[in-house]
């Protein structure tokens, strides 16, 4: 428990800390810095891009861009190289404080590290798909499945199945094939009426021409490349073989049950705000019906109940890379505001044409959303389902937990140790809400989200003992 | 069955106000013993000294000051085995309940001595047979965990053989259970904002203005008893005093004995404890603080400077000024009762054997009144 | 299963369990061993059943490998390095412990 455990060749202060080197992060910090403010942007992975532009300084490298869109993350990249912001990398953030203390490890040594604001930019994580046996080796979820191929290039290949909604789905088996990949199938689990509902946002979408047409050309290409779509697949499952590996799936479609070996399944079922910053600082969180997701309340510019945090991006609620970006952006001139290097009248100056562009990047959203409002099938899973995946336990559990007078997440997280494994919730939180809410008849706004406390993410206790007293950790009181 | 908003209880025989370790103890032993007994809870979110308890069955180190305090929970230890059978078999799952002996480590020459001491006033303040806890060399702590790596600093330990720990959420659960496997009724989401004495009864008022009538109550309410215990003329003092509790990923087996502020769970999980802050009613947890016990740990066990901690969180102990339980019945309003203690998971099995049958037979136990919040009253004091 | 594009060799080398897999650099443990097709990384501490990984991004806490003696390590999350000994972690983690403690 020595001096290895305290890192030395980080700043201890910093103007404005930025967490999280997505698009939300990357244009905060770079906007920051070139107004001259000194940015330290923390990032978990070893390289710029977040997961949407994840590895793309590497691929630019190689001459690998998967499309236009992904193009722009190496922009954005050399934008912030270019600003005078340091980037801290494979930082795992594990405290914000409400006065601006930020604590993370790095290669096994902790630091804290304080800034004047903090801006979080931890975007989204996918929304969980409990399926029997998702818990299996080789389900994994369409995400994970595209870092792999932006990271490492690697393609599906054998009895390859996807399975769920949603963008990234589409995006996904377009990316993997034009790459090389085979694909089984994709089981399709949009529920039919979404269409109808989606038709009455067309108008404004219609502002976001492009993205209907790409989104049109990617169905387009899955077709054309032979995969077969099955649309209105329910009951889902996922079946181990002899060795206690993903062996076979099952689903019914038009009426009839069928089964199909695959080596890998591949879920998708949209993706949620990442809450777990926001929710450790007791900020209030509004539940978004047609999300189905809780996001934390905060302003135009990212301004939340906690005056030295903001927020900006995916993590704020659900909008896209290129939102992302310009929320960063505005979320850097407010802090920029409030730190004293700008005044209110060239802050808002900046930020007009800014809002314009976001509008814009924001007119496909409500189509989107309705389009791809998750299945009920998957949001409240049923019977012996694993809900929490760390500690095992199963849907009828929980509801059992109810019936004993368990009202909301946190008295069912002591009565069945949910969310107690070392994801803190992460994976199940959610489906945890829905299925109490379902249970009990209540609204998920009603029933709640867990009480995320210190530390965000885990830590040893060696690097936090090294936080209290590095001279010498080992005195007693 | 469970008491939701459509189905309210308006009536009952006894009324047990806090669904924590200290009401639910008595509300099971009520309804054990056939009486019409409802447990009123608050909802998901409640200062819950229950849910963050450590999970001790302790008797080493209780009672310095009140030997009516020593000898209780010395009796509650003993009725802890048939009442843990009593709440696995309602949890219908084990409740990681384990009475194999309690450790206290001391760093240092000068910690050893300072338990020694305090070791031999305990002993002597009871005037019968053998001592609680004894003290252990290394050599002999080695002995008894050869394969434990206990740390350099480490010199000694206090050890009682009839400590143990549980897991005190199982434990609540097997509980809330129990009152319902006995015909009691657990309402959760029912917080007690009011209760006003009438006709040899009371009538309590929830916060979601539903009204229930009791012939008989029990306050049992941890850090809101004061507020409720004054609505029956009872002066309870009671304060909050936060204690920060972090736990790690699971371990393969590493401590078998459970010791004070460090203990590894069935489960497999380290609980390292516990802090002593007066913070009022602040659930919150301080990096600074638990910084400060994972070193201490580390001291204990620096093997565990790999582990990864998960969890911590901040409880509120409902502290009596002397920190020994409160116990007693309204002479004003008979019937109305206070039960408060910060020890409710060691106390719980007496609780429920032997004060829930006192309070249904109208009576607190005898050789109680060291027990009485009266001794804090500063009017009779002076 | 996944494969990886005939242009890209494998030019670094990591052990699993003590037997040797290649690897690119720039991958994570977890991308190299899927590579390589080893789905299973652990088992649980709760039913013992394996898992491999789920999330890729250090959400879902399912890929927790032992690296280089360190248990728990999420082997997303880790780039590898050549000559990275991995070994899948079973059950409960272990510490480090050294039984020769004298008293």
């Amino acid at each position: 428990m020595s001096a290895e455990r305290i890192a030395t060749d980080v700043p201890a202060r910093a103007d404005i800390v930025v967490i999280g080197g997505g698009p939300a992060g990357l244009a905060a910090a770079t906007e920051a810095a070139r107004r001259g403010a000194a940015v330290v942007l923390l990032d978990e992975q070893p390289a710029l891009g977040g997961q949407v532009y994840r590895a793309v300084e590497a691929n630019r490298a190689r001459g690998k861009t998967l499309d236009a869109d992904y193009a722009e993350g190496g922009r954005l990249v050399d934008a912030f190289r270019a600003s005078g912001a340091l980037a801290i990398h494979e930082a795992s953030v594990w405290l914000v404080e409400p006065d601006g203390t930020v604590g993370f490890s790095r290669a096994g040594a902790a630091t804290l590290m304080k800034a004047e604001r903090v801006i979080v930019a931890t975007g989204a994580v996918e929304r969980a798909m409990p399926i029997p046996g998702w818990t299996l080796p080789g389900v994994m979820t369409v995400g994970a499945a595209q870092i792999l191929l932006k990271t490492a290039g690697l393609v599906p290949q054998g009895r390859v199945w996807i399975a769920g909604s949603g963008p990234l789905l589409r995006l996904y088996a377009v990316q993997a094939l034009a790459a090389g990949g085979q694909l089984a199938g994709i089981i399709d689990t949009t529920p039919p009426g979404n269409r109808r509902a989606a038709l009455r946002h067309m108008g404004g979408a219609m502002g976001a021409l492009g993205e209907l047409r790409k989104g049109l050309a990617w169905t387009q290409a899955i077709r054309q490349a032979g995969v077969p779509w099955i649309t209105g697949a329910h009951d889902l499952r996922a079946e181990a073989d002899d060795d206690g590996a993903l062996g076979t799936i099952s689903f019914t479609a038009d009426g009839a049950r069928r089964s199909e070996p695959a080596d890998t399944l591949l879920l998708h079922n949209g993706v949620v705000p990442n809450v777990q910053i926001t929710r450790a600082l007791d900020i209030e969180h509004d539940w978004n019906q047609t999300q189905r997701a809780f996001r934390p309340r905060c302003d135009a510019w990212g301004s939340t109940s906690v005056p030295a945090v903001m927020i900006a991006g995916d993590g704020a609620g659900i909008v896209g890379a290129a939102a992302s970006a310009i929320a960063g952006r505005l979320a850097a001139l407010e802090s920029l505001r409030a730190l004293g290097r700008l005044d209110q009248a060239a802050r808002d100056d900046a930020a007009a044409p800014l809002r314009r562009a976001l509008a814009r990047a924001l007119a496909i959203r409500p189509f989107l959303d309705a389009l791809f409002a998750p299945s009920p099938e998957y949001l409240v899973p049923a019977g012996e389902t694993i809900v929490c995946r760390c500690e095992e336990v199963t849907a009828s559990a929980l509801r059992q937990a109810v019936s004993l007078g368990c009202l909301g997440p946190n008295q069912l997280k002591s009565f069945t140790r949910c969310g107690m494994g070392p994801c803190q919730g992460r994976i199940c939180g959610l489906t945890v809400a829905e299925v109490i809410a379902s249970a009990r008849g209540a609204s998920v706004a009603d029933v709640g989200y867990y009480r995320l406390r210190f530390p965000i993410k885990p830590l040893t206790l060696g690097e936090l003992a090294a936080v209290h007293a590095p001279a010498d950790p080992t005195a007693p009181r | 069955m469970s008491d939701t908003s459509r189905d309210k209880v308006t009536e009952a025989g006894v009324a047990v106000i806090g669904g924590g370790m200290v009401g639910s103890a008595l509300a099971y032993g009520l309804a054990k013993r056939g009486a019409n007994v409802v447990l009123l809870d608050e909802g998901d979110i409640a200062y819950r000294a229950a849910r963050g308890n450590f999970g001790l069955v302790w008797t080493q180190s209780k009672g310095d000051g009140m030997p009516a305090y020593a000898a209780w929970s010395l009796a509650s230890a003993a009725a802890w085995p048939d009442f843990a059978e009593a709440m696995a078999s309602a949890a219908g799952r084990s409740i990681g309940y384990e009475q194999r002996g309690g450790l206290v480590f001391c760093v240092g020459d000068a910690e050893r001595d300072q338990r020694a001491a305090q070791l031999r006033r305990l002993h002597n303040q009871r005037d019968d047979a053998a001592p609680v806890a004894t003290m252990l060399d290394r050599k002999a702590l080695h002995d008894l965990m050869p394969r434990t790596p206990l740390g350099p600093q480490v010199v000694a330990a206090s050890y009682a053989p009839g400590d143990g720990h549980v897991n005190p959420l199982y434990l609540l659960r097997g509980l809330h259970a129990a009152i319902r496997r006995h015909g009691g009724r657990h309402a959760p989401g029912a917080a007690v904002t009011q209760i006003v004495p009438t006709g040899g009864g009371f009538t309590l008022t929830r916060a979601d203005g539903a009204m229930l009538r009791a012939d008989r109550i029990v306050i049992a309410a941890g850090v809101a008893t004061t507020r409720l215990a004054a609505m029956v003329d009872i002066a309870a003092p009671v304060r909050p005093q936060r204690g920060q509790i972090m736990v790690t990923e699971r371990l393969a087996p590493l401590l078998p004995l459970p010791a004070s502020a460090l203990r590894q769970s069935a489960e497999g999980s380290v609980m390292i404890g516990v802090s002593v802050e007066e913070v009022g009613l602040d659930t919150g947890t301080t990096v600074k603080e638990l910084a400060r016990m994972a070193a201490r740990a580390l001291t204990v066990l620096p093997v565990l400077a790999e582990a990864r901690m998960t969890r911590a969180w901040g409880a509120l102990r409902p502290m009596t000024p002397d920190g020994f339980p409160a116990y007693a019945q309204s002479s004003t309003y008979p019937g109305a009762f206070v039960a408060t203690c910060h020890s409710g998971v060691t106390l719980a099995a007496i609780h429920a054997e032997a004060l829930a049958p006192a309070i249904l037979a109208g009576r607190l136990p005898d050789g109680f009144e060291p027990f009485h919040p009266r001794r804090f009253d500063v009017r009779t004091a002076a | 299963m996944f494969a990886r594009p005939h242009s890209d060799t494998p030019h670094l080398t990591i052990t699993v369990d003590g037997q040797p897999v290649g690897a690119r650099e720039g991958d994570s443990v977890a991308a190299a061993l899927l590579a390589a097709g080893v789905v299973a990384m652990r088992s649980t501490p709760v039913s013992q059943s394996k898992r491999g990984p789920y999330c890729m991004m250090g959400v879902c806490f399912d890929c927790l490998m032992i690296i280089d003696g360190v248990p728990s390590r999420q082997a997303c999350m880790v780039s590898v390095r050549d000559g990275m000994r991995i070994e899948r972690q079973r059950g409960p983690r272990p510490l480090e412990v050294d039984t020769e403690d004298s008293p």
